[in-house]
Order: structure tokens, then C-alpha cells, then sequence
């Protein structure tokens, strides 16, 4: 239990409503911190989680994702500031990705807005970000909460998630396109009657979709979900098989392949949705926005760096890897940010932050790995492409209704 | 949003306040075709003179002038415009309750020689010191401030030009200027002075107008920048008609050189077009197309209200709404029936300025009411008789008060509403104790104290400087990092007020900076 009177540093973690059920079943008692609570790393390997995600389904505990309900007469104005993107075509129903910038230009985080009515939107990020939007709202009428603790969240993601949810008894989930979110029952039969909120999204770049619901009904949902699911592959899933599939849709995960502008200490380490290859999500057309000018002025100049996909030479997965511009390493072009063996690709994929010059599809680099056999280290260079991301991208994540199993 | 027609104004200059007028006029002068909208029925801003009385006129802020620099008052040939003084060259004399009144910088019965001679010779070599210290910095004043890690070279210039004039000083002044530039007032006067008085009459110069006491840290920079402002501009003068006629003959140079200025138009909005500064839109709806606008208005009112928060980026607005703009400063206008008479003050020390703020203790015992938002039980006092000179403000053998009083908190606990006549009580108790006859001769009165001042004057905060006055918001951070050189961050709109390098005061460095800085962009 939290009590006030310890210091920040010494109170514990706080534990999700779905805790004493991946307790249960982690076999690894792997768990690491997220946004100040407790989450699981691995629960018992993660090829085994891995492949869950690709060829069946998974189950994600999602509560840590810090979550802001934005209410207000002017709250499409304040996001629509806030943000990169014209939120004025989000309707009720809708769900966006989007980012936000400071006044250079520099990432703060990204993040997906629910529309859930007029004038009503929630808005689920990585990391806080209050002292930022308490900022933005000068000016606006606005009001903002955080309700992260008042929601309790699971991805289910894989070829067979949509089936899962039906089987649950959870009629018309099959009409819900990507970015679609709706309110569902879940029937007594299996634990009901609960109300859901389910979106069609998450971070797999697979079929897949987000529940939200209540703390107080999250333990009856997981145990319907795993009851139903244990038939079809269903497996909780941690953070370190959910990172491989992430890398292989593309995405980017802060901390790792930026560090967002309100945390980095060094001038010049922060990073522009330009050269993050975020460009798409911008809208220069819509009005004004913070960090309008600062990126207009530099996609003017053009970026300096850019953000790529790289396909690697071997099987060593290019963790941390310096790259060079030629096989005899004098010059550096960038370093590696995100890496993994795809086993679905075959591929061994990575994103890497490289010099501009550097930056086209096809342009060959060079990376530094470093191989342990048995505890005998051998430096390699090897040849790294950059390629087309997402690197994986199925058909069936957009296809509506989903494939039946 | 755009601005109806096509355009018939270069430049939308926003208030006709003594900054924006100088603003327009070195415009107009420059052939552009300036607009000054103001919003009051006369022109002035916070200078101006208005009556409080039946009868009685007084300038409404500032009652003297003393850091205009007679460059601005030549070349807009203020003079030829209308502009005289009544009186010149006031003396400041520091009042006693036993009648030992102290004249400063003024020879005679009552001058620091008699009075305490151990000071006379350390005061005339601190008056040296910072005469070499303002004339070093005062050619700052009238530069635009260089931004930080710029590769411009006009801002890598004036970088050099302000080393180049401190190391000017010398060795011992610059050492001195840096051991004592972010002391407070209260210690320096103690390392060289013994007269309380005098102590008194230096540390309230050193804190009028500001948020600070003598014991606040950069209370000897504000007292340096003060001295640095009034370089050139001799002692303290009173314009015939108050501060007001100042502001009329301002008003006339912009028009001679070509400027309209339209009073009575409330700007409502500054338009945007395409990402720049389009025009403005009045209180009754008209709109007025420019290529550029120029605001005189306070930060916080030009870029929160003017312009709105939605055309510019969040931490920007945060800095903005964070800037210190809180008045502590009111005003006291006395209608008398005859001269009021200080007893042991001699009859020319009369028509100066004359000190409440016995010692700097008394000073500091002022301040502290107001960081509990309390307003003074016992309030320093800047006062002139305005009529001893100038009998046009007020009816035949009547006299006005103008008084300058601190501390009056802008949000004062409870709310001025029905705290207001209580202040004024004070001021007027504390006045008796100099001059018991004096309030047997109050024909009216008038208080304005920071709100009235906001909402009269369209001062957000009811602050004189706009901004206050303290290293954080000074030269390269003044109004706010992002608008340091009378630009803002959207293309087409300037800032020439107060809240600019150098300041307030009636100045007027702001608005001609300002211009200056819009020619050069535009050449």
C-alpha cells in the first residue's frame, strides 16, 4: 500500500488490477517498472510470447499507458494546438495517432486520442505529461485529468483476437475498423454483465485490439478472455516480446528511439518528428500548432538526420551498433536505436538514427557487431540496407470483419 | 480571420501611449504610413493628465520626468510641438518628522554638509562612481538587445560594444560594478553612508516602482539602470501641464511627420493571416488591414488577449503568462485648499520632490506588508506639488498633491473594494506627520491603486513598468526569451511598450528601439 509519509523513492511500485493474475502465471517473476507501476518483462520465454502475438493472440496489460480525459468547450481547439494533426476530423467513434512538439520543434512523446463525444477525448501516452498540457491549456477552457488509475486496459493482439472477443459473445466487434472504438456487454454467461470499451488498436501492427474497462470488472475480463482464449493459443504476454513486434511494424518506442525533448539534458539530442520519419502525421494546413514555425523553418532546411529501417547482414541482432559509411569504419553515419531477429521476417531488422546523406532507401551502411561464441568476442562489420518500414505488415491488420479460425 | 480592403496603413501602432507615439512618429518620419489607435478619448496612456477634482488636474502615473533622453525630445522637436517646462532641475529633499529635513544635492542650510558631513564627501564620490557607471551603460539602453549564441553579426556588435564599454571603466570601477551589481540596495548604504536619511531617500529611488525592498537582491542594478537612464536627461523636470501636455506633443510630432492617431479605438484583436499579423479588429467591430503591427500594450496584453494563446506556441504563452507583472504602487491626488506647509522645509525645497522613507528600515517595514498581500501601515511617499509651478492645474490659489505610495499590493487580501478609502487614510496620516495642517485643507481626493491602474490604464497586473524590472526580466530576457528584440514569434508583429528593453518610465527608449529595430528588418 502507498502511504504518504515515506519518501517518493522508497514507495513501492503500484500494482495494476490485473497483478495477482499475471503473478499467477509468470513462471519468471520478471517484473520492471512502467510509469510507476509494476509490469511484466517476460512471463515464461519470449519466443514462446512472441510467436503468440504473430500466430495466435495475446494479452497485454495496458493499465500503466498514462491516459488524460480532455473535456471542455474549447478541448478540440487545446488539442488541436497541442498536437500535429487536425484532430477537427476525428469524430465520436474514432480513434488517431498522433504527436506533440515543444516550441523548437523537438518530439515530446507521442500518442493515440479517443474521440468519445463533443467536446470529450482521451488522450493515452507513454509517459506523463501533465506539466505539458497544464502549459498548452493557458488560454484555453479546458479541463484535464488524469485517468490512468480509473482505467484498467489489456491488449488482445494476434490472427486470432477477433475471433476470441466473438466467442466471448461480444456481437458486431468484427464491424469495428482500425481506429474504430465502441462500447460493448459482455454476457452473463461469461462473467457479465460488464461494459467495455474496445478499440481496434495497438502496437503489433497485427489484428488486435484494446479493451478498456473498469478496475473493478479487470480481473472477471481477464479470467473470461484466458478461459475462452486457452483453446486458441492465448498467452499473457511481457514487454520483451511485445518490443520484437513492435520493431518489426516499425514503430518507435521513447526513451529507446527518441529521447522526448522534456527530458533530454544535452542540446542536440533531441529529435524532430522530421527526422523521425513522423513527417505524415503533420498538418501545416490546419492553423497554428506549438512548433509549427520551428519545423516549417527546418523542413525548409531539410533535417540533418534521419530515422531508417535497416536490414542487417547475419543473424546478431545489431544491439547499440555504430554505423559507418564504409566497410573500413572512418566515418560514422549514425547508431542503432532498436534491433531484433524477426523471426516471422527472417530478416534481422533495426531502426537507426543516420546522417541525412545517408538516409535513402537502398543506401548501404556498415555496422559494428560484436559477436560473443562462448564468451570469444569477435567484432564484425556487416553490411546493413535501409529498407521500407513497417517491415512486417500483414493484410489481415486491416481487414474487416477479420479472417474467422 | 483577415482584415477587410485592401491596406491603407504600413504599420497599426496598438495604444498612443508616450512609447507607442514615439514609436509611430521615428515611423512616420521613415515615410511609413502609421496608424495610432488609442483607446481613451485623449492620447497618453498612463501619461497623461486628467482631472480628479472639480477644478484640479494632475498626471495620472508618473509625475515628473526625468529619463527621456533629450535626443528623443530634439529630434521629434518636442518643443516646437508644444512641449515646456515648468519647472527644472527639482530638488529631492528626504523629510524628517522633527523638521531636520535633508536636501540632496543641493547646497544650503539643510545639504548633506550640514547635516552629516561624514557622508558629504562619500556621497559626492558615490555620485561619481555611478555617473562613470550610467555613462558606461547607457548606450546599452539603446540597443537592441542581442539574442544568446547568435551568429548575427549586428548582435555579436553590440555583445562587443557593451564588454568594450565596461572594460572601459577600468579595473577598480568594473570590480566594483561587478561586487556590487547583484548586492541589494540596503547593504551598499550601509558599507558607505551613516544618515539614515539619506539611506532612506537613495534606497527608495532604487525601489520605486518595483516589486522589491531595499533588502532585495538586485535593488543596486535597479538603482544603476536608473542613473544609466537618466544620462544626459538632467534632473528631474516638470512639463507645464503635467505629463500629459508631454503626450500631446508627441502626439503632434507623429502627426507632423505624418502619422494618424485615431483616439477613442479599442483594439479587440490583432488579426492573423496566413501566419502573420494581418491588422487589428476594433472594439466596434471595423477592421483595419497593415502589413505590420506594432503593440505598446503590455506582453501579457498583446500576446494572451490581443492575439490569443492559439497562435502561439505553449511554452512561449507559459513564459509569457509567467512573467512578473504585478503593480505595487499607487497614486494619491490631493485637492487643496491652499499651500500645505511642512514645518522646517524651506520654501524652494517645496516645489521638488519631497521623500518619505525616513530610513531604509522604515522602507523594508513598508515592504513587508505587501509580500503578505497587505497594503502599508506606515507607506513610503514620492510627493510633488505640482501647482507651485504650474498654476494651470488647478483653480486660482487651490493646490494639488501628487504622491506617489508603496506598498499597495495589485491582489490585496479581502480585495481593495472597501480597503480602498482605508489606504487612502494612511497615506494621508502618514502625510499629517510632516504636515499636521495638511488634512484641514483636502478639498478631494483620488486613489489609484494597481487594479484601478490596470483597468484605466489597460495595464494587465497595474504594473508601471509593464514587466518588472529584476535580472530575470532585464536587457536579453525582457519581455520574455523569444520576444527580446521587439519582435514577436509571428511574422508582422512588433512590441514597443514598456514590457521591451529598456523599460518604463517616461522613457520612451522602447518605442524608438523598437522602430528602429522594424526599419532595419524592413531595409
Amino acid at each position: 500500500m502507498l502511504t504518504q509519509s515515506e519518501p517518493h523513492y522508497r514507495q513501492p511500485l503500484l500494482k495494476t488490477p490485473f497483478h495477482e493474475r499475471s503473478r499467477a502465471l509468470s513462471q519468471l517473476d520478471s517484473f520492471i517498472p512502467w510509469s510507476g507501476y509494476s509490469t511484466v518483462d517476460v512471463f515464461t520465454s519470449v519466443e514462446q510470447e512472441y510467436f503468440a502475438i504473430r500466430n495466435a493472440s495475446s494479452l497485454y496489460d495496458l493499465t500503466p499507458m498514462v491516459k488524460y480525459r480532455i473535456t471542455g468547450r474549447d478541448a478540440l481547439r487545446f488539442l488541436n494546438r497541442l498536437t500535429t494533426r487536425d484532430l477537427g476530423k476525428l469524430a465520436a467513434g474514432k480513434v488517431t495517432y498522433t504527436i506533440w512538439c515543444d516550441d523548437a520543434g523537438h518530439l515530446i512523446d507521442d500518442g493515440t486520442v479517443f474521440c468519445l463525444g463533443p467536446g470529450d477525448y482521451r488522450l493515452c501516452t507513454a509517459e506523463w505529461q501533465l506539466d505539458w498540457l497544464c502549459a498548452s491549456a493557458i488560454g484555453f477552457e479546458v479541463e484535464i485529468c488524469e485517468v490512468t488509475g480509473e482505467i484498467a486496459a489489456l491488449a488482445l493482439q494476434g490472427p486470432t483476437s477477433c475471433k476470441l472477443l466473438r466467442s466471448l459473445g461480444l456481437a458486431g466487434v468484427e464491424r469495428l475498423k482500425p481506429f474504430e472504438h465502441a462500447t460493448f456487454d459482455l454476457p452473463r454467461s461469461v462473467g457479465g454483465p460488464i461494459t467495455l470499451q474496445i478499440s481496434r488498436t495497438g502496437f503489433t501492427g497485427d489484428l488486435g485490439y484494446e479493451l478498456w474497462m473498469s478496475p473493478t470488472d479487470a480481473e472477471r475480463v481477464w479470467d473470461a478472455l484466458m478461459e475462452v482464449g486457452s483453446s486458441r493459443g492465448l498467452r499473457p504476454v511481457g514487454s520483451r516480446a511485445l518490443n520484437m513486434a513492435r520493431i518489426e511494424a516499425g514503430f518507435l518506442l521513447p526513451r529507446v528511439d527518441f529521447i522526448s525533448a522534456a527530458h533530454t539534458l544535452y542540446p542536440g539530442t533531441e529529435r524532430s518528428p522530421l527526422e523521425l520519419g513522423l513527417a505524415w502525421l503533420i498538418d501545416f494546413g490546419k492553423g497554428h500548432f506549438t512548433g509549427r514555425r520551428a519545423l516549417l523553418a527546418e523542413q525548409a532546411r531539410g533535417p540533418r538526420r534521419q530515422l531508417v529501417g535497416l536490414d542487417v547482414a547475419g543473424q546478431k541482432p545489431a544491439h547499440d551498433a555504430l554505423l559507418y559509411t564504409s566497410r573500413s569504419g572512418r566515418t560514422q553515419a549514425g547508431s542503432v536505436t532498436s534491433a531484433t531477429w524477426s523471426p516471422t521476417c527472417k530478416r534481422n531488422l533495426a531502426l537507426a538514427t543516420v546522417d541525412a546523406a545517408h538516409s535513402a532507401i537502398g543506401s548501404t551502411l556498415w555496422a559494428d557487431i560484436y559477436l560473443n561464441r562462448e564468451l570469444v568476442w569477435e567484432r564484425r562489420m556487416v553490411p546493413a540496407r535501409v529498407v521500407e518500414r513497417p517491415f512486417y505488415a500483414p493484410a489481415r491488420r486491416r481487414a474487416t470483419p477479420p479472417a474467422d479460425f | 480571420m483577415s482584415a477587410a480592403g485592401p491596406a491603407r496603413y504600413d504599420c497599426i501602432v496598438i495604444g498612443g501611449g508616450h512609447n507607442g507615439l514615439v514609436c509611430a512618429a521615428y515611423l512616420a518620419r521613415s515615410g511609413r504610413r502609421v496608424l495610432v489607435l488609442e483607446a481613451s478619448a485623449e492620447v497618453g496612456g498612463a501619461a497623461v493628465t486628467r482631472e480628479f477634482a472639480p477644478g484640479f488636474k494632475v498626471s495620472a502615473c508618473a509625475h515628473l520626468l526625468h529619463l527621456m533622453p533629450p535626443s528623443i525630445v530634439g529630434e521629434l522637436a518636442l518643443e516646437r510641438h508644444g512641449l515646456a517646462f515648468a519647472a527644472t532641475r527639482l530638488p529631492s529633499t528626504a523629510l524628517a518628522t522633527d523638521g531636520a529635513h535633508l536636501s540632496i544635492a543641493v547646497e544650503g542650510a539643510h545639504s548633506l554638509a550640514v547635516h552629516c558631513p561624514a557622508d558629504a564627501a562619500t556621497y559626492a564620490e558615490w555620485q561619481r562612481l555611478v555617473e562613470r557607471i550610467a555613462a558606461a551603460l547607457h548606450p546599452v539602453l539603446n540597443a537592441t538587445p542581442p539574442r544568446l549564441g547568435t551568429t548575427a553579426w549586428r548582435d555579436r556588435a553590440t555583445l562587443l560594444n557593451v564588454g568594450w564599454r565596461l572594460r572601459r571603466l577600468g579595473r577598480e570601477d568594473l570590480r566594483e560594478l561587478l561586487r556590487i551589481g547583484g548586492m541589494c540596495v540596503h547593504d551598499l548604504l550601509e558599507e558607505r553612508f551613516r544618515s539614515p536619511l539619506l539611506k532612506g531617500a537613495l534606497a527608495l529611488d532604487a525601489v520605486l516602482g518595483t516589486n522589491h525592498g531595499p533588502r532585495s537582491p538586485g535593488t543596486v542594478l535597479s538603482l544603476l539602470y536608473r542613473a544609466a537612464a537618466a544620462q544626459g536627461a538632467g534632473t528631474f523636470l516638470q512639463p507645464a501641464g503635467g505629463l500629459g501636455a508631454l503626450s500631446q506633443a508627441l502626439a503632434r510630432a507623429a502627426a507632423a511627420a505624418g502619422a494618424e492617431v485615431r483616439t477613442g479605438s479599442l483594439v479587440e484583436r490583432i488579426l492573423v493571416s496566413d501566419d502573420r499579423a494581418a491588422g487589428v479588429r476594433l472594439a466596434s467591430g471595423e477592421a483595419i488591414a497593415a502589413s505590420t503591427v506594432i503593440s505598446s500594450a503590455d506582453p501579457k496584453t498583446t500576446f494572451l488577449r490581443l492575439l490569443g494563446c492559439e497562435h502561439l506556441d505553449a511554452g512561449f504563452v507559459r513564459r509569457v503568462s509567467q512573467l512578473r507583472s504585478r503593480g505595487l504602487t499607487a497614486k494619491l491626488h490631493l485637492a487643496l485648499s491652499g499651500v500645505p506647509e511642512f514645518p522646517g522645509l524651506e520654501p524652494a525645497a517645496l516645489g521638488g520632490r519631497l521623500l518619505i522613507a525616513p530610513s531604509t528600515d522604515y522602507i523594508e517595514r513598508a515592504y513587508n506588508h505587501s509580500k503578505y498581500e497587505e497594503f502599508s501601515s506606515a507607506p513610503t511617499l514620492e510627493i510633488t506639488l505640482p501647482t507651485l509651478a504650474d498654476a494651470s492645474l488647478a483653480p486660482p490659489g487651490r493646490h494639488v498633491l501628487s504622491a506617489i505610495v508603496q506598498y499597495a499590493p495589485y491582489s490585496l487580501a479581502g480585495g481593495w473594494m472597501g480597503q480602498r478609502q482605508r489606504f487612502a487614510d494612511i497615506a494621508i496620516e502618514t502625510l499629517a506627520r510632516y504636515a499636521p495642517a495638511l488634512p484641514g485643507c483636502i478639498l478631494g481626493s483620488e486613489l489609484l491603486t494597481p487594479p484601478d491602474i490596470e483597468r484605466e490604464f489597460r495595464i494587465s497586473g497595474g504594473h508601471w513598468h509593464h514587466a518588472e524590472l529584476a535580472l530575470d526580466q532585464f536587457f536579453m530576457l525582457r519581455p520574455v526569451p523569444g520576444a527580446t528584440q521587439y519582435r514577436a514569434p509571428l511574422e508582422g508583429l512588433f512590441l514597443c511598450g514598456a514590457g521591451c528593453h529598456p523599460g518604463g518610465g517616461v522613457m520612451g527608449l522602447a518605442g524608438r528601439n523598437a522602430a528602429r529595430a522594424l526599419l532595419r528588418e524592413a531595409a
